[in-house]
């Protein structure tokens, strides 16, 4: 790379020393992006402000929260009563965790359905996956911090999931709560936790935009950029593309933030922890529901778990599942639909997974045996769809390149 | 002076060298990292209070009491004669962990549990008189729902185990030590 020159001389006389100003202005201003991204590819650095905004949040909490049992509800209620802003701080943080969720579970589809992960951005994918396995013990460890009812509930089901493995499984759960049940140990370590991780995530965060940056972003099409036509700076056109999807983003979180507090939460969790009464039905929060019903859809204890970890674990070989060379659903018929099939099963999953088993489902057959369909179909999908369709399935043929379709549109 | 590469003779000692290093380094390390594994581990206080006393005097036949041991609780329950014999006469064969009543109990009127369900460790209902006892008169586990019967055992759900029975002696006639 050239030498850069900044009429600012602070800035050069920075740049001389450390080269960061060009590496900003490499991967914030000049970074080329391809021209035909649309919005579903404002859900990455929509999940990136989340997460600031978890980490301010979460911060701030920290000041006034106490991890121990006979005050930790108790904190978290004064926050909210009587510190400062401190409803606002609790309620941008609760409500933050199932924005993060649902923003990158938008992405996570998003990339599915534009074969983002395949060649060569393999590594990318697993990162991301990476960091969704981040997020989802951050949250879960965040869950029982208020040491409500669903909070010790749902830490004291979580954690018996490690007794299922075979010969060292209890001593590994009195090893997570350090003694013989959900605790103070376990408390105070869950916060020890619940702080350290989320800097971990970020830090996987910069790792995963290295990877994107080092191939640069997928697109619509699926096909590769191959003129410089093909592009544009990301600053201005799509930096103020994502202020303009921040800005909606914004409203319907701070919705929820104001006006629906609680919609996400379970009454349950206003109730004070208490060791010695289970509540009649426990449900983790809304964007675990789909893995809850794969753990219940298997009868044996150990095989539910496992069912369950694969579930999130087969993300990880994804790329090499779907060897289809094709990557946008757009020039795969079959694929497309299937696509939407499997959307379709993971929101069945979610259902089954916030019913209790024995009820009903349209009178034809029990939450059980859907749950048992639904996560069959899951794995179908995965392990015998993908590498078949990526065989027989007659593609569509490919545009000649990017900047050809976007001046075609534009013709019309 | 120039002699550092391995071709001259003296390699198997470099290679000794840095196996021997590597190996020791990882060993080292490996050492290092127990005292953090192990101060996860409950501590000497967890440790300490690791024994209840109760009295059982005031239990009638038919009640059930529940008490903290160890921050779970345990159930304690005064069986009837029909409760016994239920827990006598079914077939082991029939069981998923077969049990024999009387190896669960020392005196059998006296049933005495941890009340954590062996699937992922919920409190069953069945303590108190209103509550659910499940299919088989014990206890019946509303998470996911496992049945126990009048011997704790499972006998229906996902749950892989019976209750376990802690260890526990008794002082005398109407006093126990759990733990
Ligand atoms: C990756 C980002 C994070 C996620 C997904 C997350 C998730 C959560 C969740 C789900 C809760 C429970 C909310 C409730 O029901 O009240 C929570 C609570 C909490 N979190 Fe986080 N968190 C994150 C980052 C942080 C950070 C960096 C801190 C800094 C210490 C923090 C501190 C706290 C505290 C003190 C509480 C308890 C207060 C409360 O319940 O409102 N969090 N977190
Ligand atoms: S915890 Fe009792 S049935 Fe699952």
């Amino acid at each position: 790379m050239s030498k850069r020159q900044y009429n600012n001389r602070v800035m050069q006389w920075v740049e001389d020393r450390l080269p960061i100003i060009s590496l900003m202005e490499n991967s914030g201003v000049i970074y080329p992006t391809p021209k035909n991204l649309n919005y579903w590819w404002n859900y990455g650095s929509l999940a990136g402000v989340v997460m600031v905004i978890m980490i301010l949040t979460g911060i701030f909490l920290a000041m006034n929260y106490q991890a121990h049992p006979t005050v930790a509800f108790d904190s978290v209620e004064r926050i909210v009563r009587d510190v400062n802003y401190g409803w606002l701080l609790r309620y941008l943080h609760m409500n933050g965790a199932s924005m993060f969720f649902l923003l990158v579970y938008i992405h996570m589809f998003r990339g599915m359905y534009y074969g983002s992960y395949k060649a060569p951005r393999e590594l990318l994918w697993m990162i991301g996956v990476t960091i969704y396995l981040a997020m989802m013990a951050t949250a879960f460890m965040g869950y029982v911090l208020p040491w409500g009812q669903m909070s010790f509930w749902g830490a004291t089901v979580i954690t018996n999931l490690f007794s299922a493995v075979p010969v060292v499984g209890t001593d590994i759960v009195t090893w997570m709560w350090g003694g013989f049940a959900v605790d103070f140990p376990t408390l105070n370590r869950f916060f020890a936790w619940h702080y350290l991780l989320p800097f971990i995530l970020f830090a996987l965060v910069f790792l995963h935009l290295w990877a994107l940056h080092t191939h640069k972003s997928n697109n619509p099409l699926g096909i590769d950029a191959k003129t410089p036509q093909d592009m544009m700076p990301f600053h201005p056109f799509y930096t103020i593309k994502d202020l303009y999807g921040l800005g909606f983003f914004m409203i319907f979180y701070l919705y929820f933030v104001f006006f629906q507090p609680n919609f996400f939460g379970e009454v349950d969790n206003y109730i004070p922890a208490n060791p010695m009464v289970t509540p009649p039905h426990i449900v983790p929060e809304w964007y675990f529901l789909p893995f809850y019903a794969m753990l219940r859809a298997v009868p044996d204890k150990l095989g539910g778990v496992i069912v369950m970890f694969a579930g999130v674990l087969i993300l990880y070989v994804l790329p090499w599942l779907d060897t289809s060379k094709v990557r946008s659903a757009r020039f795969r018929p079959v694929f497309k639909q299937m696509f939407w099939i499997f959307f379709l099963d993971c929101l069945v999953l979610g259902y089954v997974g916030a019913k209790s088993p024995d009820e009903m489902f349209m009178g034809i057959m029990t939450m059980t045996t859907l749950g048992q369909i639904a996560t069959t179909y899951y794995f179908f999908h995965f392990i015998v769809l993908l590498p078949l369709l990526g065989k027989y399935e007659t593609t569509k043929p490919l545009p000649n390149s990017i900047a050809e379709e976007v001046a075609k549109k534009y013709a019309q | 002076m120039t002699d550092n590469s391995n071709t001259l003779g003296d390699g198997s000692r470099r290679d000794f060298l840095l196996v021997s290093t590597a190996t020791l380094g990882v060993a080292g390390t490996a050492l290092a990292v127990w005292p953090f594994i192990h101060s996860a581990n409950p501590a000497k206080d967890v440790l300490a209070l690791a024994s209840t006393e109760v009295d059982l005097s005031a239990v009638e036949e038919g009640m059930a009491i529940t008490v903290m041991w160890r921050g779970k609780p345990v159930f304690i329950r005064h069986r009837t004669p029909s409760d016994i014999q239920m827990a006598a006469e079914v077939e082991l064969a029939d069981m998923r962990d077969p049990q024999a009543d009387a190896d669960r109990v020392q005196k059998p009127e006296w049933l005495i549990l941890v009340g954590v369900c062996t699937h992922l460790g919920c409190i069953p209902s069945g303590q108190k008189l209103g509550d659910s006892r499940g299919e088989f008169g014990g206890w019946f586990c509303p998470c996911h729902g496992s049945h126990y019967d009048t011997s704790g055992r499972i006998r229906k759900g996902p749950a892989p185990f019976n209750l376990p029975v802690p260890p526990y002696a008794f002082t005398d006639d109407t006093n126990i030590v759990i733990g």
